[in-house]
């Protein structure tokens, strides 16, 4: 295998829906594994090759302290390191802890809490080493991670379009479902599903986390000309990036 | 060779984080736990305080390899908890959305993770290179799964047109024709698999598993049924917590689910499959004797024929679902929050999964439980292993390792689903 670059793939708490989106390349996967050594894919191999790798695909967020320390020994074994996913990138669902009393979370679960170690916050991989890269969704878009693979063989930059969701809406053909009295996060939320939400007819509910500059103040105004109440509004923004700084000022602004 | 310690540190080729550890003193295997060090994400602290309608969306998050699962399994309950009841073309989508996760999940789990240990491969791409037809087939099947997941949910990871009372946006008979012919194919390639996993070489080893898993009185289990065993269990997904019980075992730190009056019980495909033979088509049931099936199947090395026969019937299923398809008048039944309990469990992949919520007079949740298979199927696991290792002691160590690794991946244990499971510290490095 020598040449090729050797690519790893990480863990942390996570769903496991993003590294799936790899074995998810039905098309392209023997071709990804042909172009680059797996070298460390636990959920896909049993063959687990030491470091360094070229390449690291980290998902999931920091919650215990252990993670914290495997991350910077993650970090020092590659040359790059991508997060992929709203959890690696923003700290997922589970950052809702961040703003409650993560000992009455764990023993409103578990029968001996006393039995759990767990960090205070979810944090997001970006607060513990520096990231080469982000992919973002809950999950990512299986394409962006083609892109970015062939992106890094070819050393050169991924093509990822940073607009919001609402420019993949009108590239789409979608029907607008704020104008039809549906409230959306798509305005202030960033591109990469291909507006799914509103071609079902349902507002964007934020997977892909804050487009650059949103402007979270103004879209929540909107909201309440459609009706929707403070706790709606703070449970919109507080998802699967609620820990995004974006989302969460805008959440706090809307009371508890 | 009279003291003998196997430990696996990561467990490969399952989806999240666990480990093996396995003691053997005098010739006796005296430790086979399954250690679950998945961090906690504490799903069912989280959901307290949110809105009935978005506990499809956040508890799909506790698994992306089956978030249908969870989305079924909430809906159903939300509905029992607000006095619904969703019929005719939607339950149908519904049946056939699961169709999909049946067959992606399975097929990525015969074929992808599991298939390697029979033919000595680390991996399938590995083993793409000595049988690359029957991986392609196995690619193929997955990828009918996901998109049939994709037509019906907007994306196969984390579908987005799930809601409780049915669904955002129903497909038109015309989409979902389009995949008629996929379908067929996807089934020819299903029966492939099945009939080359007959052929892999399997560990005797039966064991007297009391199954547990959904009956219906006309159909293979999807999201209905009522709670049964081969062992007199008959109950409703609400008298769950009468029949069974979680405890928080010292040992491996993770909740173990107990039936309360015998103890461990086996849940996933070769349960599913045991109890319900007499409710899959003739013609499954003709090829699972082919495949070396009885009515009922024990040796858990099998459950991946087992798995394989069920992607067949998923692919046929889901074919005369579309075949009979008749588009809904509206994409949803009217929903209006009160305050109630609502129970409900649903056929995952992996076995049954239980929810239950509490609701308050604004739907927002009070409470929230969620019974996961994995955790179901723990203790059989930690039981399967200490059979297989005694049974494998002449072993090297490498060997036995493989082989109780092998015995783990059997359940296609989906530790991701974490809500429950703990990090074991003792355990890490």
């Amino acid at each position: 295998m020598a040449g090729k670059k050797r690519l790893a793939v990480w863990k942390f708490a996570s769903c496991d829906g993003c590294q799936l989106s790899l074995l998810d390349c039905e098309d392209e996967l023997l071709a990804v594994a042909e172009a680059v050594e797996i070298a460390y894919f636990p959920e896909a191999s049993s063959r687990m090759a030491k470091g360094p790798y070229d390449l690291s695909l980290v998902e999931g967020s920091i919650t215990t302290e252990h993670d914290a320390l495997r991350i910077r020994k993650v970090r020092r074994q590659s040359k790059f390191l991508v997060t992929i996913g709203a959890c690696a990138t923003a700290g997922g669902i589970q950052s809702l802890r961040n703003f409650a009393d993560v000992a009455e979370f764990v023993a409103a679960v578990y029968a001996s809490p006393h039995y759990i170690k767990t960090l205070a916050t979810s944090t997001p991989i970006s607060d513990h080493v520096k990231v080469d890269f982000e992919l973002r969704g809950c999950p990512i878009n299986k394409t962006q991670l083609l892109e970015l693979l062939s992106a890094f063989l070819a050393g050169r930059k991924p093509v990822i379009s940073a607009d919001s969701v609402c420019t993949e809406c009108k590239q789409r053909g979608n029907i607008c479902v704020m104008v039809q009295g549906i409230p959306c996060l798509g305005p202030v939320t960033h591109a990469g599903c291909g507006a799914l939400c509103p071609a079902c007819r349902r507002g964007c509910y934020g997977c892909f986390g804050p487009t650059e500059n949103p402007n979270t103040a103004a879209l929540a105004a909107e909201w309440q000309k459609l009706g929707a109440a403070p706790r709606d509004i703070r449970r919109a923004f507080r998802t699967f990036n609620a820990a995004a700084p974006a989302f969460r000022t805008e959440s706090e602004a809307h009371g508890e | 060779m009279a003291n003998r310690s196997i430990r696996v540190d990561i467990l490969a080729r399952v989806e999240g984080e666990g480990a093996l550890d396995l003691h053997v003193r005098d010739g006796k295997v005296t430790r086979a736990h399954l250690n679950i060090f998945e961090p906690p994400r504490l799903f069912e602290a989280l959901l307290r305080g949110r809105g009935f309608m978005e506990a499809p969306d956040i508890t799909a998050r506790i698994c992306g390899i089956c978030p249908v699962a969870y989305q079924m399994s909430a809906v159903h309950a939300m509905e029992d908890a607000l006095g619904v009841r969703v019929k005719g073309p939607l339950r149908a989508l519904r049946r056939l959305l699961y169709c999909g996760e049946w067959i992606e999940s399975h097929a990525l789990h015969v074929v992808m993770l599991h298939a390697p240990d029979f033919l000595g491969y680390p991996d399938a791409i590995q083993m793409a290179r000595d049988h690359g037809e029957a991986v392609r087939r196995g690619l193929a099947l997955k990828k009918t799964g996901n998109a049939l997941m994709r037509l019906l949910g907007g994306r196969e990871i984390h579908p987005v047109n799930v809601r409780v009372g049915g669904f955002y946006r129903a497909p038109s008979r015309a989409e979902l024709a389009c995949l008629s012919a996929e379908l067929e194919r996807a089934r020819d390639f299903a029966v492939e698999t099945a009939r080359w996993v007959a052929t892999f070489p399997f560990p005797a080893l039966e064991r007297d598993y009391e199954f547990v898993g959904l009956r219906h009185p006309d159909e293979y289990p999807f999201n209905e049924g009522r709670i049964v065993s081969n062992r007199g269990l008959d109950i409703e997904a609400r008298e769950f917590d009468t029949e069974f019980e979680e405890r928080h075992v010292a040992h491996s730190t993770a909740l173990h689910s107990v039936l309360k009056r015998r103890g461990s019980y086996l849940v996933g495909p070769m349960a599913r499959y045991s109890l319900n033979f007499d409710r899959l088509p003739a013609s499954v049931q003709a090829l699972a004797r082919e495949c070396g099936l009885g009515a009922q199947c024990r040796n858990p090395f099998k459950s991946i024929i087992v798995r394989a026969i069920e992607t067949v019937y998923a692919c046929e299923e889901a074919r005369r679902l579309i075949a009979s398809y008749e588009e809904p008048e509206a994409a949803s039944v009217p929903i209006a929050p009160r305050a109630g309990i609502g129970h409900a469990c649903t056929e995952a992949p992996r076995g049954i999964l239980y929810h239950t919520y509490t609701l308050a007079e604004d739907g927002s949740i009070l409470a929230a439980r969620i019974v996961p298979p994995t955790s179901q199927n723990q203790i059989s696991i930690e039981e399967d292993i200490r059979e297989v290792a005694s049974a494998a002691l002449e072993l090297s160590d490498d060997a036995l390792r493989d082989r109780c690794e092998q015995a783990i991946r059997n359940y296609d244990p989906c530790i991701s689903c974490s809500c429950h499971f703990l990090r074991l510290n003792r355990h890490r490095e």
